[in-house]
């Protein structure tokens, strides 16, 4: 059974903008799941919808087998949400804010005690847990929302851009705790700008732009589409002529860096070869972006070429 | 049903506790103003002004002033409340919950109506100190006070789900409330205006439940009792309905 499944999904705002134009998309229960695309994509249109936060034009919802429309008590309790801005109350305790999440789902206070100390103390918030929220950091503030998602035992967690404006040891720790999260079997769907985050964590992938899925498949399928990848090269000396070396392109950047294109099938070995034959010193070679990212700035591009077309 | 009561009892503890705990803020400057009033219209001025309905102009006003305390607090309450949790958008912590709409009505109404209720019992105990209060019919008079803040906190969440800005949650109580409750008879009976006003007084509704609220006190009133239960029962429907209609279309909270 999928834990989220999405039938013509459209939306229409009042203002006459379309931001969903037919969303179709499985995720299956277990999966850790990246929902990628550019700002103004439908990424929260496709979220708020599927937490309530929005009302859909047309379409249909299910939740873990639950009808959005027609079941939606069980439905919403499946759906742990982790909003992309800070939307707890500022003057709240910690604990509050989690204890009465618990309390809005009906979890008894007893054991909405018990559950908020466990997930106060995974998410290193347990002695924070009578300070007042606005006091918090900005790392402790998206845990706490992490947190507050979990306290109901959700079957489903949405992260819409968590990691957004932590540092980067928050965000590895983040990264661990959704990681064990979700071999406990919690199925996970993230949106991130960091796509190194996606490529890091989710099985599978669908990238929406304008409005549609363009792409939905593993993630391994996805990478195994870059028909090259790109390299940052920093060399001891540019020689006068920039060696060609058949089936890579090679542009200078600066004094010191050469941009090179490395097709799938080549590989680095060759290329390596043809530089040592022309005297080139490589100091350095470094990704020039990650693998995702250069496929997702293909694909949205290609894309943008096609709707203009059209 | 027990995990809607849960819920329920979350929300309307969290609104409880959210009042008494800005006490300072909710509590203490209703008692400051209306410790004035009585001060002022009752110590002060009362006795030149003689008595009203054949009761002392002190003992006359208390009702009133008890009674708008009760319409202000518990309007002012949910109004600020629920605007906040939009403002804030921590009202999405209720929305994306399995509560219906009636649920997340309720825990604010009840909210609005302890509220008021406190404050009107507090101003009732700060009269104690002024006037001679004697409570003539106490069931009727806790009655019409109960469903006061019912239909005056339905009245605030109504306002706070079409509000876009801080000024639209001040402009009904300022402009339109106040206006009402002052005209409403609080200081004085109908009986005493002339001929344009007074009828034009008839079709205030706050007339009515303040007429209504004091007859539960003193035994005296302007007006017949029954139609204070019927505007109020009606209306209280009606806002109930609305209130309840635009929580469940998402007017003003959803997209």
């Amino acid at each position: 059974m999928p834990a989220l499944k999405l039938h013509n999904l459209r939306k229409v705002y009042e203002n006459g903008f379309e931001a969903l134009r037919g969303i179709d998309l499985k995720v299956e229960e277990g999966d850790f799941f990246a929902l990628l695309g550019p700002n103004g994509a439908g990424k929260s249109t496709t979220i708020g919808i599927v937490t309530s936060l929005v009302k859909k034009t047309l379409g249909k919802v299910e939740v873990c087998g639950h009808d959005l429309d027609h079941d939606w008590v069980h439905a919403k309790r499946c759906i742990g949400l982790v909003p992309q801005e800070i939307n707890f109350n500022q003057f709240e305790k910690v604990s509050n804010i989690v204890l009465n999440q618990a309390g809005f789902y009906g979890v008894p206070r007893r054991l909405a005690r018990k559950r908020m100390e466990v997930v106060l103390k995974q998410l290193e918030l347990w002695d924070r847990r009578n300070q007042v929220s606005r006091r918090l950091s900005g790392g402790m503030k998206r845990r706490l929302m992490i947190a507050r998602a979990l306290v109901h035992s959700p079957r489903l967690l949405i992260l819409d851009e968590p990691t957004a404006g932590v540092d980067i040891e928050v965000r590895r720790s983040m990264w661990e705790f959704l990681r064990r999260l979700n071999l406990e079997g919690t199925t996970i769907i993230l949106t991130t700008h960091y796509l190194e985050e996606a490529e890091q964590l989710c099985r599978n992938v669908a990238i929406i732009d304008r409005g549609r899925i363009i792409e939905s498949t593993s993630m391994s399928e996805l990478l195994d589409k870059l028909e090259y990848s790109e390299y940052f090269l920093e060399v001891r000396q540019i020689p006068p002529e920039i060696p060609v070396i058949p089936g890579y392109r090679i542009e200078v950047v600066d004094d010191h860096t050469w941009s090179v294109a490395v097709p799938k099938h080549l590989g680095l070995n060759d290329l390596f070869a043809g530089l040592s034959r022309e005297g080139v010193v490589v100091v350095n070679l470094r990704p020039r972006s990650n693998r995702l990212e250069q496929l997702f700035l293909q694909r949205i591009g290609g894309n943008k070429h096609l709707e203009q077309a059209a | 049903m027990l995990r809607y009561w849960i819920a329920y009892r979350t929300l309307a503890g969290k609104e409880i506790h959210r009042f008494l705990r800005i006490w300072p803020q909710t509590l203490l400057p209703p008692l400051v103003t209306t410790s004035l009033y009585f001060l002022i219209f009752g110590a002060l001025m009362g006795p030149r002004i003689g008595p009203m309905s054949g009761v002392r102009y002190i003992d006359y006003i208390v009702p009133g002033i008890v009674l708008m305390a009760v319409i202000n607090h518990s309007y002012a309450n949910v109004v600020s409340s629920f605007y906040s949790a939009k403002f804030q958008r921590h009202i999405e912590e209720m929305l994306i919950a399995p509560m219906p709409s009636w649920v997340i009505m309720a825990g604010y109404v009840t909210g609005g109506m302890f509220r008021g209720l406190l404050i009107g019992a507090l101003v009732l105990a700060v009269a104690s100190l002024f006037a001679d209060l004697k409570v003539v019919h106490p069931v009727l008079a806790a009655f019409m006070a109960v469903m006061t803040s019912l239909l005056f906190s339905l009245a605030g969440l109504i306002n706070a789900t079409f509000a876009n800005s801080f000024d639209d949650i001040s402009i009904v109580p300022n402009f339109i409330l106040t206006p009402l409750v002052y005209l409403g008879g609080v200081f004085y009976s109908i009986q005493l205006l002339p001929a344009p006003w007074h009828t034009l007084s008839l079709f205030n509704p706050i007339l009515y439940m303040i007429n209504a609220f004091r007859f539960g006190f003193l035994d005296v009133a302007d007006l017949a009792i029954e139609t204070a239960f019927l505007i109020v029962g009606g209306m209280t429907l009606a806002l109930g309905a609305m209130a309840w209609f635009l929580l469940y279309r998402g007017v003003g909270i959803k997209h």
